[in-house]
């Protein structure tokens, strides 16, 4: 219980920075202020709320839960990878349309879609797409959030209990603190993250007798011995996942942070310090992961390499349920927590479950960005700004926060979370699908509106098919793939026990290329905007 | 010229980030425990940091922020 009551008391600080946001922001009643900070941050907070809204509970636990199943490959997949393609967006992309925000007030995506390409309902089209690639993660949050704080508890805080208090105390501070107060509470989480980083990995390598013996004992199991290499990852694969990153500046979450800082000059920090944070949150998550695979002296885990072992050897006489239940079994989300448990003392496992609960609340922009959305991409453009005022805005915008909360809410209660752990694989598939449209608007002066539309309709179309596939043919048990068509020896379309292939390579890569495709060519064959239009952008 | 290294620079990274020489094996272990594939690719993040310091004080778009600097005083005094 020690563990609940320092998370509880965490909640509570989160829940006051919000409100202390408000109390300072008090006097304004302006969109501006309270959804981008009236785009005031500076370098510190800018840099840690940036990279905190990117820290998804998927960042933490899902790290930990992907390195025990497949080893150190996952940090070169999803951290380094990142680090290097996610700085180098915000350089190119994040300070032009920073610049674009200050000189023309946007303060969504959409808002600048719709002015560099002289077009009013296809920006209401790529607000819809990227609404519904966005909602996932809400819920998931919630999820997460739930099960979080059941674990911590030992069951004495049931699931929807818990829920329901993460769900309450995220939508306070987003409510009350607007862009401020969410921002101030990512940097709160981010300084956390890093710090029980730390204090965890040295905790639990003591504890473990050395990360030394546990290294050899790993090396010298031949089931175990290949997660500390990438052999049983295709490098087809592995290149493929250097696409997703590209995903990051594309999440309108990102994006209107990016909008927040106060002078360009503090993207500098951002985008040099960006690969350092990914290097310290995601090695020891990744570490510990691999390592967790060592402590067979715990039931949970032993369980859970059982059922790993079973997938791999009697998967392929199974029938897709029972495959499905051994995945979820042998799935690795909470190895961290259950570390923790093993090696840390009490008290200290309350500190460190509160920095695993600040990465599982990371679903506040998210939130924030769906309001702010909605409030300009949908209510003012559609004229209710100009009938109701800039006041009516802002309620509005904080009562869409309490609706769409409610509505996660209800929807983690109900549904099963593997549905939007898919969704949101999709989702990151999607959004950086989306990225031509933001390096066409503001690279290249042929773009229409028309290459728009066809980008984002490919989009939802190719994330739908994807989706349905998968929902269609069951992932096979470990091994070879189901095969649909072959050209020599190059595999057209392939079921794979992690999801998709195209080529061998994940579906992420021609989603890619097929967006920029058609914006040059639909771009090519349709009329450009005025000339006037494209000389406020070149 | 400064711009060509830059991309090559860029480039050269994005390349280096397929270790595919270290694919199969964990051996060296740096420290004694860490497998060389995962060092590798620690390595490889401080090397994307220095890489992008490198953009930030060569290739850093000046003109985008001295454009609203200029600006902002403009609007202060026609308020």
């Amino acid at each position: 219980m020690i563990p609940a009551i320092v998370v509880f008391l965490y909640l509570a600080a989160v829940l006051y920075i919000g409100i202390f946001a408000f109390r300072k922001a008090k006097s304004k009643q302006e969109a501006e202020d309270y959804f981008l900070a009236s785009r005031s941050l500076g370098p510190f907070v800018f840099l840690f709320s940036l990279f905190g809204t990117n820290m998804t509970a998927f960042a933490i636990l899902g790290s930990s839960g992907h390195a025990f199943s497949n080893g150190i490959v996952t940090f070169g997949l999803m951290a380094s990878s990142s680090g290097l393609v996610i700085p180098l967006t915000i350089f190119f992309i994040g300070t032009r349309v920073w610049a674009l925000g200050k000189k023309y007030g946007f303060m969504t995506p959409v808002q600048m879609f719709r002015d560099r390409w002289e077009c009013s309902h296809i920006g209401t089209v790529i607000f819809v797409v990227q609404s519904v690639l966005l909602v996932p993660y809400i819920i998931i949050g919630i999820m997460g959030g739930g099960t979080t704080l059941n674990v911590i508890s030992g069951d004495v805080v049931p699931y929807w209990f818990g829920g329901a208090i993460v769900a309450l105390v995220v939508m306070g501070y987003v409510f009350f603190g607007g862009m401020r107060g969410t921002a101030w509470v990512n940097t709160f989480q981010t300084i956390l993250f890093l710090l029980f980083g730390a204090i965890a990995i040295v905790v639990i390598g003591v504890g473990m007798g050395g990360f030394r013996s546990a290294t050899n004992a790993m090396l010298s199991s031949p089931a175990l011995a290949p997660l500390l290499t990438r052999e049983r990852i295709s490098p087809y694969y592995f290149f493929s996942y250097t696409f997703i990153p590209l995903s990051a500046i594309a999440f309108p979450h990102i994006l209107i942070f990016c909008l927040t800082a106060e002078k360009m000059r503090h993207f500098k920090k951002t985008v040099i310090f960006y690969p350092l944070c990914i290097l310290a949150i995601w090695l020891p998550c990744v570490f510990l992961g691999v390592m967790a695979n060592r402590v067979t002296d715990v039931t949970e885990i032993r369980a859970k390499q059982e059922a790993r072992r079973v997938l791999a050897t009697q998967g392929r006489t199974m029938p897709p349920e029972a495959r499905d239940k051994l995945r979820e079994e042998s799935a690795g989300d909470d190895v961290i927590m259950i570390l923790l448990k093993r090696y840390a003392p009490l008290w200290l496992a309350g500190v460190l479950g509160a920095g695993i609960m600040a990465a599982v609340m990371a679903s506040d922009s998210q939130i924030l960005a769906l309001s702010t959305m909605f409030t300009e991409d949908v209510f003012a453009f559609y004229g209710h700004k100009k009938r109701f005022g800039e006041k009516v805005q802002v309620q509005t915008g904080r009562l869409f926060i309490v609706l769409i909360t409610l509505v996660a809410y209800a929807v983690a209660l109900r549904a099963p979370e593997t549905i939007f752990e898919l969704a949101i694989q999709y989702a990151f598939s999607g959004f950086a699908a989306l990225s031509p449209l933001l390096i066409a608007a503001l690279f290249w002066k042929g773009s229409t509106k028309w290459g728009a539309l066809a980008v984002t309709l490919w989009v939802a179309a190719a994330v739908t098919a994807v989706a349905v596939f998968q929902q269609v043919v069951p992932a096979p048990a470990p091994g070879p793939s189901i095969v649909y068509g072959k050209i020599g020896a190059w595999e057209v379309l392939s079921r794979t026990p992690g999801g998709t292939a195209v080529f061998g390579f994940m579906p992420v890569v021609p989603m890619v290329i097929v967006s920029a495709l058609l914006m040059l060519i639909v771009s090519s064959a349709t009329r450009k905007p005025d000339r006037g239009t494209i000389a406020k952008y070149f | 010229m400064k711009r060509t290294l830059l991309v090559v620079a860029v480039l050269t990274l994005y390349v280096l980030h397929q270790d595919i020489w270290f694919w199969r094996t964990a051996y060296p272990l740096v420290f004694g425990f860490v497998p060389i594939g995962l060092f590798y690719q620690g390595c490889f993040s401080v090397a994307a940091s220095l890489l992008m310091w490198l953009l930030v004080k060569y290739a850093w778009p000046a003109h985008l922020e001295q454009e609203i600097e200029q600006r902002e005083p403009e609007e202060d005094t026609t308020r």
